[in-house]
């Protein structure tokens, strides 16, 4: 069944296409990957989605629902939460705080409900005693952990993964690669972007490869790795 | 986001009440001086209501207090007091819904400087009213005995800080605190930013308006230099940054110094005030860049480490 779906969607920055007709689908319980070189449209393409920003031209639906032009809140309250590239955690607030919030404003629970949804949710991601911290104190990997947290929290069915696992040490992006595969098995479809080869190719289902704004290669792992435009691109040939 | 002790409720209440008694046993000289701390405090818990989560230093609050004014200056005449505050009140609140759904979009410094350039057109759309239409410059405030005014600014004071402690502690105040810290992740979290912002903005307004509304009424003659003063936007952040805004009672405490030092330096060295006022405040911001609370803090803080060292 197909959740999220982008038809020819387009943003320029200035006179450059940052994003320039790319097509994507995903469906229902699937783990695409979005991989691409530096300033390949990425963010962008997740800023879009996420109603972050606005296209310029295109479409987006979210279980055939039209999701072009609503504001990120909305996008949130649909069912699509997101993580940023670079953490963004409310610092001074606990971590507790960080994810209640979420639930009561991305899901519209009482503050009481969302308190307890909040501590099985840092449970479920590795932050059980953290409740309480400080949300600026944890390290950087704990605050990915905590984003996650935060966008389970306001009960997605899609969720967009932004480099969670770069900048983090073999055991710890072993645990958040399982991490994204228990998010899976809840039944939440995952787009993720991600350099890491070695975690995008052992999760992903599929793999959408973004160039210079354009949507070049799309496949299983298999597919890409063995795809002559992917490598000349990576190879740099 | 610290729940009040039963303790510290209490002393609350009990403040409450020996302000409330005062005109009984104060003179009428202090009745005038506490209505003028109170007005402070108000404008001060009031600002710090929006701009104390969000970091938007909001410069607005004369324009917002200005409307109050001349609201009663223009209907004292004709309605009941009562009925001029909360007419003040809305017009505040109207305004800054206008104004907010316009501008909270802006971020920091161009945020000030728009809030700031709207007491000043302000000052001068009226200024240019009068003039043009009814030939007059300022208008004369129906007066009302110093005792009213203090039990209504008082009273005002009171709603206002349940409604500041409330927020604070609602969901609402948790979303205004996120906003502060990361507007975007906020949104993405699921809070309307741009609703959330305008409403307190409003509801810090409106308080701001009644407080015009009522101490009008003790000028008895008011223009629009008066009314869209803008002193009365400096005084609730500087008063908020003297007290420290990490607490809820800080910015009540900083008004409260400021007002009787404001008092204090005025009587009794009326040529020297204005430099005196400057040279505490400059020592203020350089040593106690947390306010007097942080002071309060480090020292209690200071005290339970010297405790452990001495076992």
């Amino acid at each position: 069944m197909r959740i999220l779906e982008g038809k020819k969607l387009t943003k320029f920055f200035g006179g450059l296409a940052a994003v320039s007709e790319v097509d994507f689908d995903v469906d229902h319980g699937e783990i695409v990957g979005l991989i691409g070189p530096n300033g390949a449209g990425k963010t962008t393409l997740f800023n879009l989605i996420s109603g972050a920003i606005i296209p310029d031209s295109g479409a987006l639906e979210f279980k055939g629902q039209k999701l072009t032009g609503l504001k990120a809140h909305l996008v949130c309250r649909a069912g699509v939460a997101r993580t940023f590239q670079s953490v963004r955690v409310f610092p001074n607030m606990t971590a507790l705080g960080n994810v209640s919030l979420g639930g009561v404003f991305g899901k519209g629970m009482s503050s009481a409900a969302a308190a307890a949804a909040a501590e099985e949710l840092l449970d479920f991601v590795g932050l059980a005693g953290a409740a309480s911290t400080r949300a600026g104190d944890l390290t950087l990997a704990h605050q990915k952990r905590l984003e996650v947290a935060r966008a389970l929290a306001t009960r997605p069915e899609v969720m967009l993964l932004d480099e969670v696992i770069a900048g983090l040490n073999l055991t710890e992006a072993g645990e958040v690669m399982d991490l994204i595969t228990r998010i899976r098995d809840r039944g939440i479809t995952i787009l993720m972007i991600e350099h890491v080869m070695k975690a995008i190719m052992s999760i992903c289902n599929r793999i959408i490869v973004l160039h210079h704004g354009e949507k070049i290669a799309e496949g299983s792992p298999a597919e890409i790795t063995s795809n002559e435009t992917v490598i000349k691109i990576y190879l740099g040939k | 986001m610290n729940r009040f002790s039963p303790y510290s409720f209490g002393l609350a209440v009990l403040v409450v009440i020996l302000l409330a008694l005062l005109p009984l046993y104060g003179s009428p000289y202090t009745v005038i001086l506490v209505t003028s701390i109170i007005m402070y405090a108000a404008l001060t818990v009031s600002w710090v209501m929006f701009s104390g989560p969000t970091g938007n230093v909001s410069l607005a609050p004369a324009a917002f207090m200005g409307m109050g004014i001349y609201t009663a200056a223009s209907l004292g005449k004709f309605l009941p007091l009562p009925l001029v505050i909360v007419v003040g009140a809305a017009a505040s609140l109207l305004l800054a819904l206008l104004v907010g759904a316009l501008t909270l979009r802006l971020k920091g410094l161009y945020f000030s400087i728009f809030t700031f350039g709207l007491v000043l057109l302000l000052r001068q759309l009226v200024l240019w009213y009068e003039v043009t239409f009814t030939h007059t410059r300022g208008r004369f405030v129906v007066v009302i005995d110093n005792t009213t005014i203090f039990y209504v600014m008082l009273a005002i004071f009171v709603v206002l800080l349940v409604t500041a402690y409330l927020l604070r502690r609602s969901k609402y105040g948790a979303a205004l605190e996120a906003i502060g810290e990361d507007e975007e992740a906020a949104a993405h979290a699921g809070v309307n930013v741009t609703a959330i912002k305008t409403i307190i903005f409003g509801v810090s307004a409106l308080f701001m308006g009644a407080t015009g509304a009522i101490m009008a009424t003790k000028w008895t003659y008011i223009d629009p230099y008066i009314a869209f003063d803008p002193f009365f936007s400096f005084m609730p952040v500087l008063m908020a940054v003297f007290g420290g805004m990490a607490t809820f009672v800080g910015p009540i405490i900083g008004a409260a110094v400021f007002g009787l030092l404001e008092e204090l330096l005025l009587t009794q060295f009326p040529f020297y005030y204005m430099l005196m006022f400057g040279i505490i405040l400059v020592v203020a911001i350089t040593y106690l860049p947390n306010g007097l609370t942080g002071l309060v803090m480090k020292w209690k803080k200071g005290g339970r480490t010297a405790n452990h060292a001495n076992p």
